[in-house]
């Protein structure tokens, strides 16, 4: 059984409806067929001004309407793998390395590496704080890659984090952006799976910070004690950067939407022209256009996807501690669980986790991650779709 | 007038008919929506095998079924932008060099070149034999590279050309193959333009992949190519006109190369919507003969009216036997003060503002000869 696939299945039923009765947003219906040829010949790299705007509008109600999303910064690119891989190019030469906490995706060791000769410098986190990450591992990886003269162009955040399912609280998040605005790095925040949050904390995207920093700076500093606040440190905005899809949070991995929203104009620009390697087919833009600029559908997939989400968590979860397995508690987002098996293990070792592994895949049948695929720094722990 | 960009929409009544006519081609229709899931989902990269059969068969057709391709060698990429860079990644390191032959399409020099770091030689063609790449200039361009200590890996070819719209003769091709193949570097053959080859007898065309075909065949000294050299790029962006669609095609007869590829194609892979539509398009072969032979029908048409209003006012075109292509390469020399970029520049200004037609300067293509302009 495939358990090692991030897929979100769940939602199908509503998109379906929805296509059947918006027969315009194809193409091919007999209602939109007229549309195919502008469709067809439109190769503009800023993409269908109806897709820009719906992809805006669909990230802002993701994030309950705390935040506006600018149409015109929102850059395509061939899937989040596309997108990894343009703003790797955009902002680091070969040599440079991001900081990266583990455990993380596998698929960035190739995307952001591969063809860009850019390194990736893990941050390990400890399962004694739910791998959280901590900014004094944040500050000491970064001190020590400059001692070994790595020369670190930037942090690369998953939140939600694959594999861990857990979001990040807003003090870290503002914390993070100060260290890395201090230090003059970039901060790429990966936001793939923002519409998976089904659960309590509430999300807080890097956009709301940015957002809070914009409405501060406009204040006259004063608190609402009255008393001056002191000086409002300058955000360096152009340092902030977000890589968004809709593989995870719709679905459609096979339509590979990937999203370079920067707030950086150098880099959207640069961004833009390199999406010309891995636009997104104008068919596909128009049918998410279309879809996406349904406030009502898209209020309705949202509210569902998470209830459907939190629904198939909480089944699982009780089932596997029904026979004693635990998973990460902090867990209130994503496709999977992050699975605590080392008990399991016959001693806390890589290889005891795979061989631990191999009895999973071959004689329970069922096809799950090992935590050291995803650099994990402690072994025991499976991801679980 | 917007005559500087080569797009193909001649054809698309015949699309859009087949299209309410086949309505389970897309995964919206009624008769569609239940495959959306499937489809929605699909992420593999080695393609829907329904795209890739359709893909290798309307390439097959297009060559009048003189060839087959394999499609398991068919691979996806981001376009022909896409599939260039992919494969300059894949057979070339930062600062080795592709040689191309001049004019040639102004986006290689991004393409090829910005984020590989690979370097572009031009071969310079003469309008003296109407711009055909001679095996002369070749070796030249060659043996003048590794003088300069220039690491040669590769020829591109775009065949048909952009921006003349002649096709390359057999016997050319030919040459061309054993010299790539004597040098051991690789050819990579752009066939964008292979539909489009709509004057004399279609047949005359000859594609690379008959060239390795006859290779194959051959019984007098079989195999005497090395067919890892051999790489094909193509589109559904001209041959169909469906630009905004980003079908780019890999298609390399080296293993290792396609096994690359297919890994980069990630990076640019085909919307599964868009594979779907197409492997259930390019599958019905009355559709694909009939769009092949109207489409040839409609640009010859269309060249020969153009073609014929320009000499009326004493412009020329290049005509050298088969032509093809969505353009002409007009010829106007006598018109500058004087033979120099200058010059053209100054024609071209005074084409775009007084005349208000947007038609590409030759220097744009890096033509070696002033006075040239494309033509769409």
């Amino acid at each position: 059984i495939q358990m090692g696939l991030a897929e979100n299945q769940l939602c199908f039923d509503m998109v379906e409806q929805w296509m059947n009765n918006n027969p315009s947003a194809s193409i091919c219906t007999s209602q939109g067929a007229r549309g195919f040829k502008d469709i067809a010949i439109f190769q503009d790299y800023h993409g269908l001004p109806e897709f820009r705007n719906a992809v805006a509008k669909f990230m802002g109600k993701v994030r309950g309407e705390r935040v506006k999303f600018n149409p015109d910064r929102i850059v395509m690119a061939g899937g989040a793998t596309g997108a990894h891989e343009t703003v790797a190019f955009c902002l680091a030469d070969p040599g440079d390395a991001f900081l990266i906490p583990t455990p993380y995706y596998p698929g960035f060791d190739r995307d952001l590496r591969w063809r860009t000769g850019v390194q990736l410098v893990p941050i390990e986190c400890q399962s004694s704080n739910n791998f959280k990450l901590r900014i004094e591992d944040l500050e000491s990886a970064y001190d020590m890659a400059k001692l070994n003269n790595v020369r670190v162009k930037g942090l690369l955040l998953t939140n939600p984090s694959n594999p861990l399912g857990t979001i990040l609280d807003g003090n870290t998040l503002r914390s993070i952006v100060s260290f890395t605005n201090d230090n003059n790095i970039h901060l790429i925040c990966d936001e793939i799976y923002s519409a998976t949050v089904f659960d309590k904390p509430d999300y807080v995207s890097v956009a709301e910070v940015v957002d809070e920093y914009l409405n501060n700076a406009n204040d006259d500093g004063e608190g609402d004690d009255g008393n001056s606040n002191g000086p409002r440190p300058t955000l360096n905005l152009d340092l902030i950067h977000i890589v968004y899809s809709l593989s995870k949070d719709m679905g459609f991995p096979g339509f590979r939407v990937g999203i370079i929203y920067s707030y950086n104009d150098v880099v959207v620009s640069c961004a833009r022209k390199m999406s010309s390697f891995g636009l997104v087919s104008t068919q596909t833009q128009h049918l998410i256009g279309s879809m996406l600029s349904d406030d009502d559908f898209v209020d309705e997939f949202i509210a569902a996807n998470r209830r459907r989400l939190a629904e198939r968590h909480r089944a699982f979860t009780g089932g596997l501690a029904e026979v004693g397995i635990r998973c990460l508690k902090t867990s209130n987002a994503g496709l999977f669980v992050w699975m605590d098996l080392r008990r399991l293990l016959k001693e806390q070792s890589v290889e005891a986790e795979t061989a631990l592994w191999r009895v999973i895949i071959n004689e329970v049948k069922l096809n799950v991650s090992p935590g050291s695929s995803f650099h994990c720094s402690e072994p025991g722990w499976f991801r679980v779709c | 007038i917007q005559m500087g960009l080569a797009e193909n929409q001649l054809c698309f009544d015949l699309v859009e008919n087949w299209v309410k006519n086949n309505p389970a081609s897309s995964i919206c229709t009624p008769e569609g929506s239940s495959g959306f899931k499937d489809i929605a989902i699909f992420q593999d990269y080695h393609g829907l095998p329904q795209f890739r059969n359709a893909v290798a068969n309307f390439m097959a057709k297009v060559r009048g079924d003189r060839v087959k391709f394999d499609p398991d060698r068919i691979v996806m990429a981001g376009g022909a932008t896409g599939a260039h860079e992919t494969l300059a990644f894949c057979v070339a390191n930062p600062g080795e060099a592709l040689l191309v032959p001049t004019p040639y399409y102004p986006g290689f020099d991004r393409d090829l070149r910005w984020r590989t770091g690979i370097q572009l030689v031009p071969i310079e063609c003469k309008s003296s034999n109407k711009f055909k790449l001679t095996i002369e200039d070749l070796e030249a361009a060659y043996e003048t590279a590794k003088l300069n200590n220039i690491k040669v890996k590769g020829l591109l070819l775009t065949n048909p050309s952009n921006p003349l719209g002649t096709i390359l003769d057999g016997e050319t091709l030919r040459s061309v193959v054993a010299f790539t193949n004597s040098k051991s570097i690789h050819l990579i053959c752009d066939e964008i333009y292979s539909a489009t080859v709509f004057d004399g007898d279609a047949a005359e065309y000859v594609s690379i992949a008959e060239i390795v075909d006859e290779d194959r065949n051959s019984n007098v000294a079989p195999n005497r190519l090395n067919l890892d050299l051999i790489h094909l790029v193509y589109s559904l962006s001209k041959d169909m006109g469906f630009p905004g669609f980003r079908v780019g095609i890999i298609y390399s007869y080296n293993d290792v190369v396609v096994g690359c590829a297919r890994k980069m194609s990630s990076f640019g892979l085909v919307s599964a919507q868009t594979q779907h539509l197409l492997g259930s398009m390019l599958a019905d072969d009355d559709f694909v003969g009939e769009f092949i032979a109207a489409n040839r029908r409609r640009l010859s048409e269309r060249h020969r009216r153009f073609t014929a209003g320009l000499e009326r006012v004493g412009i020329r075109c290049l005509r050298s036997g088969n032509a093809a292509g969505l353009f002409v390469w007009m010829d106007l020399r006598r018109m500058m003060k004087e033979q120099s970029v200058e010059a053209e520049t100054a024609l071209w200004k005074v084409i775009i503002d007084e005349v208000k037609l947007n038609v590409s300067p030759g220097t744009s293509f890096h033509c070696s000869e002033p006075g040239w302009f494309r033509v769409c």
